[in-house]
């Protein structure tokens, strides 16, 4: 059964090639590319991811722009039907400013953009995109961003960690994160936000490929290949 | 009619750039000052028919994230 999935472009998107590339190197199935304007998503998905980049150069706040284009509001309803939504760096912060995750991202604590590999502890090894990774495993994943700093109430964070909606924690500070919080999910578990970018390591050409194992996971929990 | 909307952060979230610009002021000299947010202005000009609902509704939907901001609008006399 081929996987259907899109990754959807925003202007100022910069790693939706290296997302589309991602889904099909390791699915084997094409990747719809949808543009920010379309109203509709293609039928039929079986995942969408939103990808890094500054779209709209990050005016007013990272994402809120994009949070607001036409297709995102095919994107929210989509999520709410339980299809599977991946958010990477900008993605991830047009997911939290759309309201599809909690919390919020702020300028990095440290000032300084930072891009360099990380090391990441997995805290929920059970969801669809973490399943292939085992419980407190540390892996390593590159970052490059300057709002990575995860904010939310205290209330809100421990009801995510009391939830199990932690997905990824930095192994160290880069970044000023509360709880250093890298990925979160939403409560019904198919909406994932994380800042780094696990489609820059699939390969070891890339450096490192334990990014790999998120897309496996999706792939296989969603069409059992 | 101009309006004034001033988006702040809301207090306790931290404020990276805030507290970068305290320490330029600080290298420049200037003594005394506790600490520094930074914020938004936002300059609408509308027409006088927009309810102040409506105001509220954009502040709330757009110019400002209720997870982390605050805001205030302020209606200009012309």
């Amino acid at each position: 059964m081929a996987f259907r999935s899109a990754v959807i472009t925003f202007p100022g998107s910069n790693c939706d090639r290296d997302m589309a590339v991602a889904l099909e190197k390791v699915s084997g199935d094409a990747c719809t590319r949808v543009w920010h304007g379309d109203s509709d998503l293609p039928e039929g998905l079986d995942f969408i991811a939103l990808p890094g980049g500054f779209s709209y150069g990050d005016y007013l706040r990272c994402g809120a722009i994009a949070s607001r284009s036409p297709i995102m509001q095919a994107v929210i309803a989509a999520a709410d039907k339980g299809v599977p939504v991946l958010g990477v760096c900008n993605g991830f912060q047009v997911l939290t400013e759309s309201g599809l995750l909690p919390g919020a991202l702020l300028r990095n604590s440290v000032i300084r953009f930072v891009c360099r590999d990380v090391t990441l502890k997995v805290e929920n090894a059970n969801s669809l995109f973490t399943s292939g990774y085992s419980a407190g495993q540390e892996i390593s994943i590159p970052v490059a961003h300057h709002d990575g700093n995860y904010f939310a109430d205290e209330a809100t964070l421990d009801r995510l960690e009391g939830e199990g909606q932690v997905a990824f924690r930095y192994a160290e500070d880069i970044n000023g994160s509360a709880r250093a919080i890298a990925g979160v999910l939403n409560a019904k578990g198919n909406v994932l936000g994380m800042m780094p970018h696990p489609e820059r390591a699939i390969e070891d050409l890339h450096g490192g490929s334990d990014g790999r194992a998120l897309f496996e996971s999706a792939i296989k929990g969603l069409i059992g290949a | 009619m101009k309006v004034r909307v001033h988006v702040s952060l809301k207090p306790g979230v931290l404020d990276p750039q805030g507290r970068a610009i305290h320490h330029s002021l600080e290298g420049l000299g200037f003594s005394g000052v506790n600490d520094v947010r930074a914020g938004r202005l936002f300059e609408l000009d509308v027409e006088d028919g927009v309810s102040d609902e409506a105001l509220d509704d954009m502040c709330k939907k757009l110019l400002a994230n209720m997870v982390i901001e605050n805001y205030r609008i302020e209606k200009v006399a012309a």
